[in-house]
């Protein structure tokens, strides 16, 4: 059964507590610096309140982008839809399959191999041992890796590694897909194979969560815009006027056509 | 191009929905935890290439490999077998099968134990980078215990060989002890791993309790050393658990008491982990 890929968030809060070193006395030195963003827990635990309250649903098609400074709670929030991090307060509801590029090491082991590291891809994907050979293959293609592919992951390059990651986690098609920033590291001529990638995935009527801080990737890619500042959304909706007022100026409109 | 390449693979078929929500009731929480173990299982598969390849690391561009574990155990027991023989003032032929076969089931339990500790903490990049059924890792944690034992028994079956000793028909009943221990395996790396990364100081204070249990459990020494003494030992949860795997593959049958005893601290264990696991799992990731 093939669902129609879908993702409300309701009312969601994510706090992270703060265990290590004395927590009275941290809460007196930090409360000031990071602007009452620190709380306490029904069991009166320091906690830095990562999330408050954020609201959206995401429906088949929509690409958004997650803007906002370091810190405001964009790549918790990639962790919470991903089901890594659960809600403390709301709910969260993802309805597809789904893959996430959340940072560099992507859960692969430095260690093995990268046909090994496609192997536990695979394997976590639910494929066949007769499909790993296939899944293997494509992502070497893509990937462009040449005879890295059955060196070591502590021998490549980061370049490499996003290149790896990002053909992993689209090979096997996700509905939908969850991308933290760091992926841009890629040169111009996969990102132009990436970009392709993607829409192709999109034009499949698939959900995209991108968070950046380059405005220009945002206009590229993303129908939809959320600025987060704090752990609270401050705007969401086109990227033009959620950009304009995040910049503080106005931003050129993209040429509607692509390609 | 990309439309060729994609079209060769099948697409996610997981038809998953995802339903988290803060403030879960104990039920919906215990719902949870039970997709989380059903989940591992079912990617036991991912668990089985893990811990292999957990094993195949540790030992990459070593010639012998895993056998190194063999030949360190092998020169171990045989070295402490002439040692406490002598010492116990014990026959060498009844004694070095003895050690051999207590040494490697112990150092078995006594590594799952202490690895159980970070079974959590050293997955972190993993458990942080996508949602993975919790249990995947104590799975893969046994996967990779059972693998160093199977490298071990080859010990014991050299001993055996060397002083033609037998266990006999009795040995078979050594596989439901097996199956308690993997269900104990899987409870204590849940329970430890989540309590572990919760509290980074449970690690040592383990440490401490699993030497302390090491010279408490008939391990080196032999239950009728104890004189009339050995009524205590059932109490002693280790040497339950020993025993019901040890006993038949010397040739006993292990006593009703005993079986009694090791069914009753793991059933105890089991629920204590359970009843952890069902409120730590999803806080896991925070921890960490």
């Amino acid at each position: 059964m093939v669902r129609d890929a879908r993702i409300s968030i309701a009312g969601v809060s994510v706090y992270f507590p703060l265990y290590h070193g004395n927590s009275r006395s941290l809460k007196k030195t930090v409360v000031a610096a990071a602007s009452g963003r620190l709380g306490q827990d029904k069991q009166s635990r320091v906690v830095v309140e990562a999330l408050r309250d954020i609201s959206f649903t995401l429906t088949s098609g929509d690409r958004l982008g997650l803007i906002g400074a370091n810190g405001a709670g964009k790549t918790t929030l990639l962790r919470t839809l991903a089901g890594i991090y659960e809600p403390v307060m709301g709910r969260v509801r993802v309805q597809g399959s789904l893959s996430a590029l959340l940072d560099t090491s992507l859960g692969m082991n430095i260690d093995c191999t990268g046909r090994e590291n496609i192997m536990l891809r695979g394997l976590y994907n639910g494929l066949s041992r007769s499909d790993l050979p296939r899944l293997q293959e494509d992502v070497a293609e893509f990937a462009g890796l040449g005879d890295f592919i059955d060196l070591p992951l502590r021998t490549y390059s980061s370049g490499m590694m996003v290149r790896l990651g990002f053909a992993m986690a689209t090979a096997i098609r996700p509905q939908i897909l969850l991308m933290d920033e760091w992926f841009l590291a890629g040169d111009a001529e996969f990102m132009e194979r990436a970009q392709k990638r993607l829409e192709d995935m999109v034009r499949g009527a698939e959900i995209l969560v991108l968070s950046t801080h380059q405005t220009a990737v945002v206009q590229d890619w993303c129908t939809r815009v959320l600025w987060l500042d704090q752990g609270r959304i401050r705007e969401d909706g086109a990227p033009e006027t959620v950009l304009a007022s995040y910049l503080g100026h106005p931003v050129r409109p993209k040429e509607a056509v692509q390609g | 191009m990309n439309h060729v390449m994609q079209s060769r693979l099948p697409p996610l078929e997981r038809a998953n929905v995802l339903d988290l929500k803060g403030d879960m009731s104990l039920a919906a929480g215990n719902r949870l935890a039970m997709r989380d173990l059903a989940d591992g299982l079912r990617l036991w598969h991912l668990a089985w290439t893990l811990g292999w390849l957990d094993i195949r690391l540790r030992y990459r561009g070593s010639i012998l490999g895993p056998f190194w574990l063999t030949l360190s155990t092998a020169v171990m027991v045989g070295s402490l077998g002439f040692l406490y023989s002598t010492l116990f003032h014990t026959d060498v032929h009844e004694y070095l099968p003895f050690l051999a076969l207590s040494q490697v089931l112990w150092t078995f339990l006594n590594t799952l134990v202490m690895e159980a500790c970070t079974c959590f903490t050293s997955a972190e990049g993993m458990i942080r980078a996508v949602r993975m059924p919790l249990s995947l890792h104590a799975l893969r944690l046994l996967v990779r215990n059972v693998l160093v034992l199977a490298h071990n028994v080859v010990v014991i079956v050299g001993v055996d060989i060397i002083f033609s000793v037998w266990p006999g028909w009795h040995a078979i009943l050594a596989l439901p002890g097996f199956a308690i221990w993997g269900v104990d395996a899987v409870a204590v790396a849940l329970l430890l791993g989540a309590f572990c990364a919760r509290f980074r100081d449970i690690g040592p204070i383990v440490g401490s309790v699993m030497m302390i249990a090491f010279f408490l459990t008939p391990v080196i020494w032999q239950p009728e050393q104890l004189g009339p003494n050995a009524v205590l030992l059932p109490f002693n949860p280790f040497y339950a658990l020993l025993e019901i795997v040890r006993a038949p593959l010397l040739g006993h049958t292990p006593s009703v008491d005993t079986w009694l005893a090791a069914m009753l601290y793991s059933v105890a264990l089991c629920g204590v982990s359970w009843a952890l696991f069902v409120r730590a799992r999803g806080r896991v990731a925070f921890w960490i």
